[in-house]
């Protein structure tokens, strides 16, 4: 009894001792606020989540102190004033010459302002930024989209190959693998919503999208790299895949689909003379493929912006209470960063699934004939 | 009298981060709603199942669907919130 409250008295007091430091620290830090420069900056937990989960040009992969280690990516850039650049448009070089943002290199430069914060802009002679060139650089999410396609094509191809070998006889290899999924994917999701006529056009469209939904799910969980790049989390990715379910829709809407939305079965005075249902029902054609964007990138984002928090929370810990609260929170940490993957994991099978039911049942919405 | 008090109100409000005390507070109604309506639908999903547990793999299928719909307006209240905050 006397041992345990010694124990406890001893563990408080240490508590407590860590705290003394806090308050000398505050008044150094005011102090020298004005000669810190670049070294020693506090931890800036904001910063450091949006960077990891944004786009950008070169792949960072560990910093050390002043020191990054990183892969740098091709940057490609149309100048529409070529006459800045002796003459040449289009300049291709790596993100190497751009030395983290902190030189200039052949008139181009990533910049710092407010407006094109990030972003490459093009200066003038005498070194103003002017604005921004036709920027078709090969970013991290670039690079991640191309890993990825390898990876799809390599494991579709060897299924292709396994399944015309093994014609009669039971699925073997890779292909017992992924039979069942794209086997799922045709009885439950697409003959399910489209129907048994119409729905083998589609199903190169599906089987594309949910696999390439869910594979770049789990690469963006993987931190190694050429993994760990955030390509579904990119609203600019979502956009083009919900506007390839929006242009599969529209051109194949029958005559029907295009009855509904212009001239629904309604009482005559929501049609004329103001279009009350048709406005409503074109909204809902734009919304639908918008929502499907959102809640991808939204559900993909929040989950790696989650992990990076829970990592973060060490380096915050860090800067707040010393190098022993860094350690100590680290444990919890990691456990909480391994769960919210695991979860995301899940999160992942569920989003590809959802995003690819929701177009099927567009589709057939859009084939679907007068019952 | 009127004018007085909205000009010292205004003065003393420019500046505050009323707009990001309104993006937190729209984030945070948009999580409750979410886990209401989610809530209310794993509670139908469980008691169908109950009452025919044969049809546990149809209900379990539209439970998710369901659940993932309701999370993606969720979703769009929480970015409209997260662009108020950080645009």
């Amino acid at each position: 009894m006397l041992k345990t409250a010694k124990v406890f008295l001893i563990i408080l007091a240490l508590s407590i001792v860590n705290f003394v430091p806090l308050g000398a620290q505050h008044a150094n830090e005011h102090i020298s606020e004005e000669q810190e420069t670049h070294t020693e900056e506090s931890f800036n937990a904001g910063k450091f989540v949006i960077d990891h989960v944004s786009d950008a040009y070169d792949w960072h992969i560990a910093s050390f102190g002043d020191k990054h280690i990183s892969i740098p990516l091709p940057i490609i850039l149309y100048s529409k004033n070529p006459d800045l650049h002796n003459g040449k448009g289009f300049h291709v070089f790596m993100s190497s010459k751009f030395h983290h943002g902190h030189s200039d290199y052949k008139g181009f430069r990533i910049s710092h302002s407010e407006e094109f914060e990030g972003k490459i802009v093009e200066l003038d002679a005498q070194g103003s930024e002017i604005g921004k060139p036709i920027d078709i650089s090969i970013t991290k999410t670039v690079a991640g989209i191309f890993a990825s396609v390898v990876i799809l094509f390599w494991i579709f191809l060897t299924v292709a190959r396994n399944a015309k070998n093994n014609k009669g006889k039971a699925p073997s290899g890779l292909q017992n693998l992924f039979e069942p999924i794209i086997i799922f994917i045709r009885d439950e999701i697409a003959k399910e919503a489209i129907g048994e006529k119409e729905h083998e056009r589609f199903m190169p469209f599906l089987l594309s999208l949910f696999f390439f939904i869910l594979v770049n799910n789990f690469m963006g969980l993987i931190p190694i790299p050429p993994f760990g790049a955030n390509v579904t989390g990119n609203i600019a990715v979502t956009m083009v895949l919900a506007l390839f379910t929006f242009g599969v829709t529209t051109i194949s809407g029958n005559k029907h689909y295009w009855k509904e939305i212009y001239n629904p079965d309604v009482p005559w005075w929501l049609k004329f003379p103001i279009p009350l249902m048709p406005i409503v029902e074109l909204s809902g054609v734009i919304t639908k493929p918008f929502v499907l964007m959102v809640r991808l990138y939204a559900n993909m984002l929040a989950g790696h912006m989650i992990v990076t928090v829970f990592v973060s929370l060490i380096f915050i810990f860090t800067s707040l209470m010393g190098t022993a609260a860094g350690f100590g929170i680290s444990p919890v940490s990691v456990a909480f960063s391994v769960f919210i993957l695991l979860l995301d994991v899940l999160v992942s099978f569920i989003q590809a699934y959802v995003f690819t039911l929701l177009s099927a049942l567009y589709f057939g919405m859009a084939t679907s004939e007068h019952h | 009298m009127l004018s007085a008090i909205l000009t010292v109100l205004l003065q003393a409000t420019a500046g505050a981060a009323i707009g990001q005390v309104g993006a937190a507070l729209g984030a945070a109604l948009a999580a409750i709603g979410a886990g209401m309506g989610i809530g209310k639908i794993g509670a139908a999903a469980m008691e169908a199942i109950a009452r025919q547990p044969e049809a546990s793999g149809d209900i379990r299928s539209n439970l998710i669907v369901s659940a993932a719909l309701i999370e993606g307006v969720a979703f769009f209240a929480v970015i409209v919130c997260a662009l108020v905050l950080f645009v």
